[in-house]
């Protein structure tokens, strides 16, 4: 049993048309329901949700101060490379893309660690493409190795892998792994990935269960807005978030909600998300969702993290460089994408001060894991 | 004076230190509390840093420092943090929380267990985190614990005493301090729980998240000492029948 079973006994376009014809009192329903279904999700990312912002945005915070007080974890990504054999439509890393690749060496990897260090951080996520030949678990072992005297948090972005590799990974000390489905819209899947590894839709799909079964501590969800109708696609997301919570019910779990950014070569949104869009489907999602983590990287505008903090966000990345070497080795290489918000992480956090928040360096700690 | 091992406390409330705002903030209403046990999570706190922000804004003479180990998931890890807890932080007391259930994060009964066994006998003053299980608390007793701290509602829930039924048996038969802890959501709940002969109660959420922090640390100090002055001052009984004024049977007296 995996998710996959789950998922094929939806029909996308059926669930499609049941969340667009939601009405404003399946939105009262579900505002006002003590246990939350995913119909009722489904009405809260419907269009008529749109309508009720203010009160969903009110329940958001509270439900999120409850549990999570007025505090903001930080975290920064470390891009190890951007060697890549897939072709994805819309990523700066992809085969197709004409750039020159990179690989950082130990000494390389030491020397951004040393620059993140010194910027306040202590939870480091690591990021590649999918180059099998070059990045493998071997080389993410050696990776993890080498800096998990720095870090009190590990966590990684890279391609699926099978059970036993995540295993020993996290017997190193990985502590969670971000995995995106990019959309569960299975035909649009194969458009944007056709060629590479990656150009399995269910190898993905199934890579959550894998890591459950491995014991991962938290694992990251999400789709990337803009490939297909994101309504839909968050819908299937918070069905799988729903199908892990009660199989893997030790795993943590958090997600994001990246935005189709701009880069080199790169593709227009088949569908575009309005900020107002992008609040309500975080209020949706945290009146879903209590425990759920948020997280919001440096793709959103200044003006608009500054507001979502408290809306029901609990981690946020500052100072992102999503090119391998961008600290200090390589600044000027290409980019996976353009951020969008590029103040410091000091920046960040005194913003967050003034707005009444804790920014949290540290929220975990290696020993756990003797 | 509350006893718990070797130390004594006047305060019967403990607190917690995640969820506020600021670290100055966790620090005045800490002290607003006159909280003198003050419950910190190692994975919060930097050991190896002496200018820790955390750590610094809890020096004060009268708190002690009650490291947690919230975020293990077995007995093993659990060992192993409180060891280094002990290292770093100069104290052989803990908070034992083993909850691998990161939803609800419901004590783990088995592993915290099997953690309070061997804990003992590394020396360790152990508190545990426990459901409101009376068998489980005499099992903790007899492990070798300092007290006990059964939930009173799912933890950060701030629903209050909804094991209250439990809670009085545990607390009737407990040779060890009870402490209530997890769920309290009022200053009305802890003095509930005073009332009931709790020994003490932990309170993090409901301060944290308050409006106003401080007073609301003040309100829960306030509404621990009017709850174990009703218990000290023994509450009158409750009847399930009426005591009427003019009884029925009265007029057996007469014939």
């Amino acid at each position: 049993m995996s998710f996959k079973d789950k998922f094929e006994a939806y029909d996308w376009e059926e669930v499609k048309v049941s969340i667009y014809s939601k009405t404003a009192q399946d939105v009262l329903n579900a505002l006002l329901a003590q246990k939350r279904t995913l119909e009722d999700f489904k009405a809260l990312i419907s269009p008529a949700a749109s309508h009720f912002l203010e009160p969903m945005a009110q329940l958001s915070r509270k439900l999120t101060q409850k549990r999570f007080g007025k505090t903001l974890q930080m975290y920064i990504p470390l891009y190890l490379s951007n060697e890549c054999t897939n072709i994805c439509t819309y990523c700066g890393f992809s085969l197709d893309n004409k750039v020159r690749r990179k690989t950082l060496s130990r000494e390389e990897i030491l020397r951004e660690v040393n620059v993140i260090k010194s910027l306040g951080y202590d939870h480091v996520l690591l990021v590649t493409g999918e180059a099998n030949q070059t990045v493998h678990t071997t080389y993410f072992k050696e990776v993890i190795e080498l800096i998990r005297p720095y870090f009190s948090q590990i966590s990684m972005e890279v391609q699926p892998l099978e059970t036993a590799e995540y295993e020993e990974l996290i017997a190193l000390g990985l502590y969670s792994v971000l995995i995106y489905q990019e959309t569960y819209h299975k035909e649009d899947y194969k458009k944007h990935h056709p060629k590479g590894k990656k150009s399995n839709f269910d190898y993905r799909l199934e890579t959550p269960d894998r890591l459950g079964q491995a014991g991962i501590l938290k694992m990251g969800l999400g789709v990337l807005i803009g490939l297909e109708d994101w309504r839909t696609d968050s819908f299937f997301t918070a069905a799988h978030l729903q199908y892990l919570e009660r199989t893997y019910w030790q795993t943590r779990y958090s997600l994001s909600f990246p935005r189709l950014r701009p880069f080199s070569g790169g593709l227009e949104p088949k569908v575009e998300m309005t900020d107002r869009e992008l609040v309500q489907l975080i209020c949706a999602y945290r009146i879903m969702n209590e425990e759920v983590e948020i997280s919001l990287s440096t793709r959103e505008s200044e003006q608009f993290r500054d507001h979502c903090i408290q809306l029901g966000v609990t981690s946020i990345s500052a100072g992102s460089k999503t090119n391998p070497g961008g600290y200090a080795v390589e600044p000027e290489s290409l980019e996976q994408f353009e951020i969008s918000d590029e103040r410091s992480p000091a920046q960040i956090a005194a913003m967050i001060r003034e707005r009444g928040y804790e920014p949290v360096w540290k929220d975990w700690d290696a020993v756990f894991k003797p | 004076m509350l006893k718990i091992a070797d130390k004594t406390f006047e305060s019967r409330l403990f607190t917690g230190t995640g969820k506020f705002s600021s670290a100055a903030l966790m620090e005045e209403a800490l002290l607003a509390s006159g909280s003198e046990l003050v419950t910190v999570a190692l994975r919060r706190i930097n050991v190896n840093d002496a200018q820790d922000d955390m750590l610094l804004h809890l020096k004060h003479p009268h708190i002690h420092l009650l490291p947690n180990t919230s975020g293990v998931r077995t007995a093993k890890e659990a060992v192993f943090a409180a060891q280094l807890a002990r290292e770093a932080l100069e104290t052989n007391w803990l908070k034992l929380e083993i909850h691998p259930d990161p939803k609800y994060l419901l004590p783990d009964p088995i592993e915290t267990l099997k953690a309070a066994e061997e804990l003992a006998k590394l020396g360790f003053v152990i508190l545990p985190y426990i459901h409101a299980d009376p068998v489980l608390c005499k099992r903790m007793e007899e492990a070798g614990v300092a007290a006990v701290m059964p939930l009173g509602s799912p933890i950060g829930s701030n629903k209050g005493l909804k094991t209250i039924d439990f809670l009085e048996i545990i607390i009737e038969q407990s040779n060890v301090p009870v402490i209530v802890d997890a769920g309290i959501g009022s200053p009305s709940d802890a003095a509930k729980a005073m009332e009931i002969g709790a020994d003490a109660v932990l309170v993090n959420t409901a301060i944290a998240v308050a409006g106003d922090p401080v007073a609301m640390a003040e309100a829960f100090k306030m509404g621990v000492i009017a709850g174990r002055m009703a218990f000290e001052a023994r509450l009158g009984n409750q009847e399930n029948f009426a005591v009427a004024s003019s009884p029925l049977t009265a007029f057996l007296d007469e014939l």
